[in-house]
């Protein structure tokens, strides 16, 4: 019974405050790409302009709801469900503080030994809503739309696949908390041993997550809105919220696996001085830098064509991720020789 | 491309092609043009340009105009350069009654005919690399525009429809601080054009995006009546300040910039080129301003002689011709206009059969066309 009862505490929390995350994370990339592109972003609606993603909220859910008459309607009220719910499933399995973080109740709300493995599995179950949501919508732009995402989502996977797999074989072990471990106790985070596998990883991130410049399913200028061209108000939303839920998690990911997860940097010279500060405030502040970069990118780079990007993920990524792959399964077996 | 040929082969009685309707309401069709395309997966094989939702009739409504009060109109044909379209009239009036202007007053339409190019050119910029995805490069062109549109409201009043000339010369004369903003705006324009050099010119993904997209040979640009940037984008050196200089050109030192492939970089090599060489020649003209008047004597009420004229001058887009034939009346007989926009929209199918819907967006954005001069 207790168990239960701080399992739904823990998911209410992480509910919240991902949710509030995404909100606030469409602010900070108005902010930071305005700042960037010499304007102010906003600055109405609270100070700063800090309310405005709740009044954006409040715009889309008080909209009308329009369903298209030609469209399939079940699907399409399914799709951005779809894409929503397990947009939010996979924070289940992300250590954002160690066993022994949130008072001692654990900083996670389950640590599975297939939990990496279940996370891109759920992940990628996404792409059903949003290739749903194209079909289902029964106009030309979406269908297009949700077809290059997909195309772009499927082929991203093998590469992201793959190089994640150099860390799980430093770590032994596909529990992300068992990786985490590993990298304490190994005294160095993976990205050092695994840049290769690292670098991959964050631009098949970027790729995953539809973001610039691999942005193409929602290419503004040539597909007008993808596969949510049709849908509004808070269907819109839900599409929206689950795009940016995913660049978290892509990000949260990034961090357990190649930066340490909660763990603090350079501890043997902050430890003395810093060992006050909980473990998932290491963790948001790398999260918060990855996210950071996503921003800058989609700030300075123009967008890949759909044949260009399908080129780059498997011409050049997949075999580069395979090469790492195989080489660090000969180093650690020469080192376990 | 020899793959692509083998796929199309096997699958041409299976598949049918998908006709995409992009526009008039389009995010990157620059205005209300609809292009009809036609698709083989995402390659286009046919396309049909669909103009005329701006269509307003300047040309007849000149008809009914004195000549003078026609002049305004022509500001809303290319509206992003207000400017030259007022100076390729005001010309043409100019050579049908036959008046020279004062050098003083030329020097300035000079001076601010090369701002409004390098406006233009600007706002194509900003608006090409948007379709292209850098939406910084976006912001960075609007904020010099800015500059350039505080000087036209410094000087005539208005920011965008300036109607700065009158036939004879111009209105007023330059105020005070004019000299001063020129000067300071020309000052801060190399920095940022290799601002946005620095975030494009060796971008890996905008040469991907540009490089032999939309390639077209010289020959064929110019059978299809291609002029301007891009004309000389395929290296064809044909600039009619140069060729048949109006005004004061003649007097200033300024090259002609041109590329070499005919594609969509060497077209945005040539108009950053251009901008340079605009600014060039505002740093010449304003500090040879000579003294002097600056409105020749007109009659208030013009009535040319029987006959016609064409006069065609540079603007930003291309050759800006306007054929007046005048009956000998207060009130023009036929205005016809000759816009830049509308023949270089001619190239889009050559350009655009071949590529890939992406490309298209890029292609559009490269010929730099605006609907408000193709549709008149």
């Amino acid at each position: 019974m207790d168990f239960l009862l701080v399992a739904v505490v823990k998911i209410i929390i992480i509910l919240v405050f991902i949710s509030l995350g995404v909100a606030y994370l469409t602010y900070l990339e108005r902010k930071v790409i305005g700042h960037m592109q010499v304007r102010l972003g906003p600055m109405r609606v609270g100070w700063h302009g800090l309310l405005q993603p709740i009044a954006d909220g409040l715009k889309l859910v008080i909209k009308e709801d329009i369903i298209p008459t030609q469209s399939d309607k079940l699907m399409f009220i399914l799709a951005p469900v779809i894409c929503f719910l397990h947009a939010f499933i996979v924070y289940t399995f992300i250590p954002f503080d160690g066993p022994g973080g949130f008072w001692g109740y654990g900083g996670y709300v389950s640590d599975v030994n297939v939990g990496l493995l279940f996370i891109l599995a759920v992940a990628s179950v996404g792409v059903v809503g949003i290739i749903l949501g194209g079909w289902a919508s029964n106009s030309k732009y979406p269908l297009l739309g949700s077809l290059r995402s997909v195309a772009q989502l499927v082929s991203y996977e093998v590469a992201m696949g793959l190089a994640i797999m150099g860390p799980i074989l430093l770590a032994g072990s596909l529990s992300m908390v068992e990786i985490v471990k590993a990298q304490e106790k190994m005294g160095v985070w993976f990205f050092v041993p695994q840049i290769v596998a690292f670098v991959i990883y964050f631009i098949c991130g970027v790729a995953e997550t539809n973001r610039a410049p691999f942005d193409l399913p929602e290419a503004e200028s040539e597909l007008v809105g993808g596969y949510h061209t049709e849908y509004s108000g808070f269907r819109f939303a839900i599409f929206f919220l689950a795009e940016y839920a995913n660049m978290i998690t892509v990000s949260a990911i990034a961090v357990t696996v190649f930066l340490g997860g909660w763990m603090m940097p350079f501890p043997s010279l902050l430890k003395p001085y810093l060992s006050f500060v909980p473990g998932f405030v290491w963790f948001c502040l790398k999260v918060m830098f990855f996210l950071f970069v996503y921003l800058w990118i989609r700030a300075t780079f123009p967008r890949y064509r759909f044949d260009q990007l399908m080129s780059i993920g498997w011409k050049i990524l997949l075999p580069l991720s395979i090469a790492n792959l195989v080489v660090t399964s000969f180093i650690i077996l020469y080192l376990k020789m | 491309m020899i793959e692509d040929k083998k796929v199309e082969e096997k699958f041409v009685d299976a598949t049918e092609e998908l006709v995409l309707n992009m526009g008039p309401q389009h995010p990157s069709t620059h205005g209300v043009l609809r292009v009809i395309l036609k698709l083989h997966h995402e390659k286009v094989v046919d396309l049909d340009c669909d103009i005329g939702y701006l269509h307003r009739g300047v040309e007849k409504i000149s008809e009914n105009l004195s000549y003078k009060l026609a002049a305004p109109y022509m500001d809303r044909l290319d509206y992003i350069a207000a400017v030259s379209n007022n100076l390729a009239y005001v010309e043409t009036v100019e050579k049908l009654i036959g008046v020279e202007v004062p050098k003083k007053a030329q020097y300035i339409r000079v001076i601010l005919t090369e701002l409004n190019r390098i406006a233009s050119h600007l706002l194509w910029l900003a608006t090409h690399a948007l379709d292209i995805g850098a939406m910084t490069v976006f912001l960075y062109c609007f904020r010099e525009r800015e500059e350039i549109l505080n000087i036209f409201e410094m000087v005539t009043g208005a920011r965008l429809t300036t109607n700065a000339f009158r036939i004879g010369g111009i209105p007023a004369d330059v105020p005070e601080g004019f000299e001063k903003a020129v000067k300071d705006f020309c000052k801060i324009l190399p920095g940022r054009i290799e601002e946005y050099e620095g975030l494009l010119t060796k971008n890996r993904i905008w040469i991907a995006r540009t490089k032999n997209i939309g390639v077209i040979s010289g020959e064929d640009a110019i059978a299809i009546g291609l002029t301007g940037p891009s004309l000389r984008g395929s290296g064809v050196k044909w600039d009619l300040r140069k060729a048949h200089p109006y005004e004061c050109y003649d007097e200033f030192d300024f090259e002609i910039p041109t590329g070499k492939n005919g594609d969509t970089y060497d077209r945005y090599l040539v108009r950053l080129e251009e901008m340079r060489q605009a600014r060039k020649i505002i740093l010449q003209a304003i500090d040879g301003i000579p003294d002097g008047d600056y409105m020749a004597k007109v009659p208030k009420m013009l009535r040319p002689p029987k006959g016609e004229v064409y006069h065609s001058i540079e603007a930003p887009k291309g050759e800006l011709g306007f054929y007046i034939v005048s009956d000998g009346s207060t009130k023009p007989y036929r205005v016809r206009i000759k816009g830049p926009s509308f023949f270089n929209l001619q190239a889009l199918k050559t350009l655009c059969v071949g590529h890939y819907v992406a490309d298209v967006v890029a292609i559009i954005g490269t010929l730099d066309i605006v609907l408000g001069e193709i549709d008149r």
